[in-house]
């Protein structure tokens, strides 16, 4: 079981630390039964697959609904998917969808309330939906939830809801052997192997000798389904062939972010009139917010229905993007779209650190991909770096 | 509660189609609370009872294409304490409005036997226009659950919640892949408001803007990313900002923008 606690605990620092355990090899041709062993321990599993032209994450019922032989190919805002020359089930990145909606949902109600005889009863929404098995978590994934678990369930106030959802959760983290265009990771310290905060994972090998996956276990919980697999000892053999899977995918990381100094860099930057050209192409459409796996705001919003009798009070995923976001008494706060391009980057790559202690970005590359108009904010990075070098040495210029 | 005794409720119609009115027979499961909450004192489409104002809410479908429209809808403001246009014609001038970008002389002459009965004005507005509105609700047609929604906030007293933002916050939250970025589809989703819940896109298809602009529509940098990575002509993209509601400023102003070119010629 992952003890949300110490998850909470370790924080960020999922490279350095690695969990100890069991090694071994699992045949593709035995992979179905990590399906049966996972369904007789009554988890409901979710995991890639294909739906109208995307791999996102749903339930599944067996391993014939992976995505099997597809890959992807994505840029600032394009996303395409291709078949791939090997049957492999885990060839692909990340889609649009995180683990997010599965731990923290899109929509969900928090209590309902009826008229009684003195004033209202109030029911509590308690979770009592089924204990997922994630299949396929990456390591910028494993990272997100870290992120989040440290923002709902670190500090005095824990969040019921994704605790529930989080702690009755199997995490199965795939190692990337692929990185995309959009993808930096490797800037971010949070991929392409995982680390830790898995219970299992899984290092899918392709070579002309076959097909398998090397199993690590990275908890009890983990163990125990483990020890229900037809495990094959793994060699030297094995344990080079997974670690070239993932330098391939650190030698093929699309995008790169220079993170030094950069928290100070965007502090100096506020007033920068770059921001003002990343605005003229935003379309403060919210969907970089949506698709982000460490992104967390939601509003509340009180329904009642005609007869007075019933009212309901639901959370749902709310943005920075939007007016209502900022919308005080006499309006809204954040009224142009550059205060509110500004403030969304700002608080990934730097007031985040002041406020849990970590960067709020993984690199996983989704804002950028998913887009509409293709911004990418380590382009955007980039160029208040670059500017802010030129204010600099104009300035030493000035003083010379 | 805001009110004693049943508001009186009222629904008027101007230039239009009818879809928006016919919005509220079709909340067949909430029709009987609406009936319930409200007492309907003017519905033509539903009721052949007319109970005379002052109402305490009324209900405006349609534009404004005639000057006894605009007689109409003045007195009917007068009449109702609360005033809620329902509907791309009413909040818009809606697709009826394609008619002021020409000469309303030249169609008269093609469309009618008798030119020479027709009354009507150079242009269709939105009631907005000329006369103060409480709430407009937008969409062609309304999405029912929405209209059921502000009259129970009206009846109780509350803030509507009808966000203004995206259609694609809509389509994250439901899940839908994102038609443009993954299929090169173009959306008007990224500028368009909510309300429908992403229904198109649900089908793969783009969004047609049904709901009219968003609160904060940057229409300039959506046509660029048509033009440069979809190869939308610009005629495709007049045509795309002239729909439904196409007199809204943001449509107007960004369809004229790639319309000049031809009127130039
Ligand atoms: S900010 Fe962008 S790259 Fe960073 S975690 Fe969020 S979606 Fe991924
Ligand atoms: S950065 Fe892109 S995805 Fe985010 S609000 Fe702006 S246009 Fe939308």
């Amino acid at each position: 079981m992952v003890d949300t606690k110490t998850l909470v605990e370790k924080g960020s620092k999922t490279q350095e630390k690695k969990t100890p355990g069991a090694v071994g090899l699992l045949e593709r041709g035995a992979f179905d039964q990590l399906f049966q062993v996972l369904q007789a321990q009554g988890y409901t599993i979710v995991g890639p697959t294909v739906r109208e032209g995307v791999i996102l994450y749903d339930e599944l019922e067996s391993p014939d609904e992976l995505p099997i032989g597809w890959t992807d190919e994505q840029e600032a805002g394009t996303y395409r998917m291709q078949k791939r020359e090997d049957e492999a089930l885990f060839g692909y990145t990340v889609g649009p969808h995180s683990w997010k909606r599965f731990l923290f949902p899109p929509k969900h109600r928090l209590f309902r309330a009826t008229r009684g005889k003195d004033g209202f009863d109030i029911e509590e929404d308690k979770y009592d939906g089924p204990n997922y098995a994630f299949l396929g978590v990456r390591a910028c994934e494993l990272q997100a939830m870290a992120i989040q678990d440290n923002v709902f369930l670190g500090g005095d106030h824990v969040d019921p809801h994704y605790r529930s959802r989080r702690e009755s959760a199997l995490i199965i983290a795939v190692n990337c052997g692929k990185a995309g265009q959009t993808c930096f990771c490797s800037s971010m310290g949070s991929g392409p192997k995982a680390g830790t905060g898995f219970d299992l994972a899984l290092t899918e090998l392709i070579s002309k000798d076959g097909h398998a996956f090397l199993l690590e276990v990275g908890s009890k919980k983990g163990n125990k389904i483990f020890k229900k697999l037809p495990i094959e000892k793994a060699g030297k053999k094995e344990q080079k062939a997974a670690d070239a899977v993932v330098a391939e995918a650190e030698a093929q990381m699309g995008r790169q972010l220079d993170t030094e100094g950069l928290k100070d860099l965007l502090y100096r930057n506020y007033q920068n009139p770059h921001w003002e050209e990343v605005a003229e192409k935003c379309l403060s459409c919210a969907n970089c917010t949506m698709v982000c796996p460490t992104c967390f705001c939601s509003t509340v919003e009180e329904m009642t229905d005609l007869s007075g009798d019933h009212a309901e009070r639901w959370r749902r995923w709310d943005s920075c993007f939007t007016m209502d976001f900022t919308y005080i008494h006499g309006g809204s706060v954040r009224q142009s779209t550059r205060a509110r391009y500004r403030q969304w980057m700002t608080h990934k790559l730097a007031t985040w650190f002041d406020q849990f202690g970590t960067s709020g970005c993984v690199g996983c590359g989704r804002c950028i991909t998913w887009c509409p108009v293709g911004i990418d904010l380590t382009e955007e990075a980039r160029a208040l770096r670059a500017s802010d070098q030129g204010e600099l040495q104009t300035g030493m210029q000035a003083e010379a | 509660m805001g009110f004693k005794r049943n508001p009186k409720l009222a629904v008027w119609k101007f230039a239009s189609c009818d879809g928006c009115q016919l919005s509220l027979l079709d909340c067949e499961d909430e029709l009987l609370d609406v009936v319930g909450a409200v007492d309907i004192a003017y519905f033509p489409e539903a009721s052949r009872e007319y109970v005379k104002g002052p109402y305490d809410v009324s209900l405006v479908e349609g534009s404004i294409t005639t000057a006894h429209d605009i007689k109409r809808i003045k007195r009917i403001r007068k009449e109702s304490k609360f005033l809620i246009t329902i509907g791309a014609c009413a909040t818009s001038g809606g697709i009826q409005a394609l008619k002021n970008y020409k000469n309303v002389e030249d169609f008269i002459s093609i469309v009618y036997a008798r030119p020479d009965y027709i009354d009507t004005l150079d242009t269709s507005t939105p009631i907005g226009d000329h006369i103060p509105v409480d709430f407009e609700l937008r969409g062609c047609p309304i999405n029912k659950m929405q209209l059921v929604e502000v009259i129970s906030a009206f009846v109780f007293g509350r803030k509507p919640n009808v966000p203004h933002h995206s259609v694609c916050l809509e389509c994250k939250l439901k899940g839908n892949p994102c038609v443009m970025v993954a299929h090169g589809t173009p959306c008007m989703g990224p500028i368009t408001h909510a309300g429908c819940d992403a229904l198109c896109t649900a089908y793969n298809r783009g969004c047609f803007g049904c709901y009219g602009p968003m609160e904060t529509p940057n229409t300039s940098s959506l046509s660029r990313r048509w033009q440069e990575h979809l190869n939308v002509s610009s005629d495709d993209l007049v045509r795309a900002f002239r729909g439904f509601n196409t007199y809204a400023e943001a449509f107007r102003k960004e369809s004229e923008a790639h319309d000049r070119p031809r009127q130039e010629v």
